[in-house]
């Protein structure tokens, strides 16, 4: 393509004060070996996924709080309120799992070619320092969310490192876990996250390219034939296997929602915490090992394993063969990967299908939410009374004392099925009420509304408050759906100091149409 | 030696190499910008709030009235102090003026001397219904909506001013 006059000018001029256009040509036009083609894309395609990682996880360190108090809502902010926030979201929580997968693509790649041997030893130890980076992000970024599946996903791996024989308590007091998972361990595992990793990231991608161009691209055994350059046929290639990645990517950002579970709980011992896929086959490692041989699992094996990845080109030595050949590498990387799918089915199978939470994609509180519950009750009480055959939507007029209504509410039906306790809640919520709150109450649904009646008849706000109504003796209620699920808290009606010791909470054994009721009920009181 | 593309497989190659890369690096900046520049999704708009009682005022002598709002604040919800001017011009003709200068922001003051709100960072001055008399000051005085109940003074989200030239 002939360039321009003028644009030639121009670019020369900026070429001779900084070297900027020779130095891209000499990165383009670097001679490869002729045997080079799709095999050799996921390097550039590794490359590719980190920088989705980092753009992505700048736009999401605008509207991120780092702080226990404020993460979770934070996210919750940028995936359910912002344009685009769940799409971000979406690319940054995939991009990790699809960076794990590049990643180890290409190191199988490179192990089956026998591509680290003489002289590029130094370019796969960097490799694989790279591949535990990564695998360091995965790990600290888990955390982030602060959900519940960070936080206890958390606790185990601070465990497991605790374990460690000499070196565990440094670990664990490093990682700031030694008095359990809290803004120590968190505010650490952000700066691990968004500071230490992406620099070493970026100083081990810088040394890992050297390295490759100091070397030059390793050819297959027998290739002889002239050399081709990197530019544009390798590039197209690149770029092709790039955009197949990236569009697979998109599209799970824009059609599977990034999880968000319950606000991180420590005092929940319901759940049952998962590490995320790519660690699982190390979750069931640990399972194999009981006792005193527990840290081989956990800590032992592991480490042996990465040591051997390590060792691999001093271990292989012999000359470059054809990768057709290279039947032991072959088979190391097939019993490999069998090893990890066996491992990973096994730990997938034990995982409970109740554990998929998304309760922190649930959308905000309706109006009718933030009402107390003896607001939300009198919506029952309207309903028994038919109220709204004459004020249909809440058209209702408060220019009557709270005497006045009960006796019209006598009055004006013929069967009153509420007790004078429930006709003067009726009487006390509604004549305060202008009519587009009375109708954004009477919005409630009934199941709720049920609930919140269950609720006043066991005067539970003697204990518990809801939006700011009632005594906190016990626990505060808002915020329970994302603590507790339904089986918990229809097991802790039933018997309270099961499920939390030392608890003052009386048993309530509701009939199964109360139980259902008040359980509706709390799952919509508002976080 | 140096194999050499044939040159129109090297304009095929080119133009897939710029292609896609820019269309991936649209897919990235468009939502990277859209994420960043629009407003958050609106929640439930602005409830009214009690600041008062009308019998209170005095008539042309406006009083700075506290009282207590929600505001959501990124992801999340305050509870706060805020303030308005309200002005009260015989009966039941009220106005309430947001605390803020309409230049940069500095909390004005009345000043009963001259019968004029007066800003005493760049000597903005307002009259008593909020209009520009003198100074920097791009457009009246912001009004909050305000609506009476019995006398009770209910007061509504803020509503911007035009900018008189």
């Amino acid at each position: 393509m002939p360039i321009p006059a003028r644009v030639r000018s121009i670019v020369d001029w900026i070429d001779h004060r900084t070297g900027l256009e020779t130095a891209i040509r000499d990165f383009l036009y670097e001679e490869i070996p002729e045997s080079s083609g799709w095999h050799q894309v996921f390097g550039s395609m590794a490359l590719f996924s980190f920088m989705v990682q980092a753009f992505t996880g700048i736009l999401l360190a605008f509207n991120y709080a780092p702080t226990p108090g404020d993460a979770y809502n934070s996210v919750r902010y940028i995936t359910l309120d912002l344009t685009g926030g769940a799409l971000v979201r979406g690319l940054h929580h995939w991009g990790a799992s699809l960076m794990i997968i590049v990643v180890v693509l290409h190191m199988t790649q490179v192990f089956i070619s026998g591509g680290y041997k003489k002289p590029r030893e130094a370019t796969w130890l960097a490799g694989c320092v790279l591949l535990l980076t990564t695998f360091a992000f995965g790990l600290t970024g888990y955390l982030l969310p602060w959900d519940n599946r960070a936080y206890w996903g958390t606790v185990v791996t601070t465990q497991i490192a605790a374990s460690a024989p000499l070196v565990g308590q440094y670990m664990q007091r490093l990682m700031g876990g030694s008095d359990g998972v809290g803004v120590v361990t968190f505010t650490r595992f952000y700066a691990m996250h968004v500071m230490i990793l992406p620099l070493s990231m970026i100083a081990l991608i810088g040394i890992h390219v050297y390295l490759v161009r100091k070397h030059g691209v390793a050819p297959v055994a027998g290739d002889v034939g002239p050399k081709k350059r990197f530019f544009p046929e390798q590039v197209f290639k690149d770029t092709l296997a790039i955009f197949a990645v990236f569009t697979l990517l998109f599209v799970l950002a824009l059609v599977a929602r990034a999880p968000l579970g319950r606000l991180a709980d420590p005092t929940d011992t319901s759940y049952i915490p998962r590490p995320e896929w790519y660690f699982l086959f190390l979750f069931q490692t640990l399972k194999l090992f009981e006792g005193p041989l527990e840290v081989v699992g956990a800590v032992i094996l592991p480490n042996l394993a990465i040591l051997a990845l390590f060792l691999v080109p001093f271990i292989d030595r012999g000359r470059m063969i054809k990768t057709a050949q290279r039947t032991v590498a072959i088979g190391v990387v097939v019993l490999a990967g069998l090893a990890w799918a066996g491992l990973t089915a096994a730990a997938v199978r034990s995982t409970p299908k109740a554990m998929e939470d998304t309760a922190g994609l649930e959308p905000d509180a309706e109006p009718w939410q933030l009402a107390a519950p003896s607001e939300i009750a009198a919506v029952g009480y309207f309903r028994m009374q038919n109220c709204g055959k004459c004020h249909a939507g809440g058209k209702v007029t408060a220019h009557k004392t709270s005497e006045e209504l009960i006796a019209h509410f006598k009055q004006a039906t013929t069967v009153t099925q509420l007790s004078d306790s429930q006709l003067k809640a009726l009487a006390n919520v509604f004549i305060k009420m202008n009519p587009n709150a009375a109708a954004a109450l009477l919005s409630a649904p009934q199941p709720a509304v049920e609930g919140a009646m269950v609720y006043e008849k066991s005067h539970c706000g003697i204990c518990h408050q809801v939006n700011g109504v009632g005594v906190k003796l016990g626990p505060e209620l808002n915020g329970i759906a994302l603590r507790r699920n339904r089986d918990w808290l229809i097991q802790h009606f039933l018997d309270p100091q099961r499920l939390s010791p030392g608890s003052t909470m009386p048993r309530y054994r509701f009939n199964p149409k109360d139980m259902e009721a008040i359980v509706a009920y709390l799952q919509k009181v508002p976080n | 030696m140096i194999q050499q593309t044939n040159p129109n497989r090297r304009t095929f190659y080119l133009t897939v190499i710029y292609g896609l890369s820019g269309l991936m690096s649209a897919a990235l900046a468009i939502p990277g910008a859209v994420y960043l520049l629009f407003p958050p999704r609106v929640k439930k708009s602005g409830d009214w709030v009690e600041a008062g009682d009308v019998s209170q005022l005095k008539d042309q002598e406006p009083s700075e009235l506290v009282f207590k709002r929600t505001r959501l604040d990124g992801w999340r919800s305050l509870t706060e102090k805020t303030s308005a001017w309200v002005v009260k011009e015989g009966g039941q003709q009220i106005a309430a003026f947001a605390p803020q200068c309409t230049h940069l922001g500095c909390a004005y003051h009345w000043d009963s001397g001259s019968k004029n709100f007066l800003c005493p960072c760049h000597t903005s001055a307002f009259s008593m219904d909020g209009k520009v008399l003198s100074g920097p000051a791009p457009r009246p005085l912001d009004q909050y909506e305000v609506k009476l109940q019995g006398t009770k003074i209910l007061i509504g989200s803020i509503k911007k001013a035009p900018v008189v030239s």
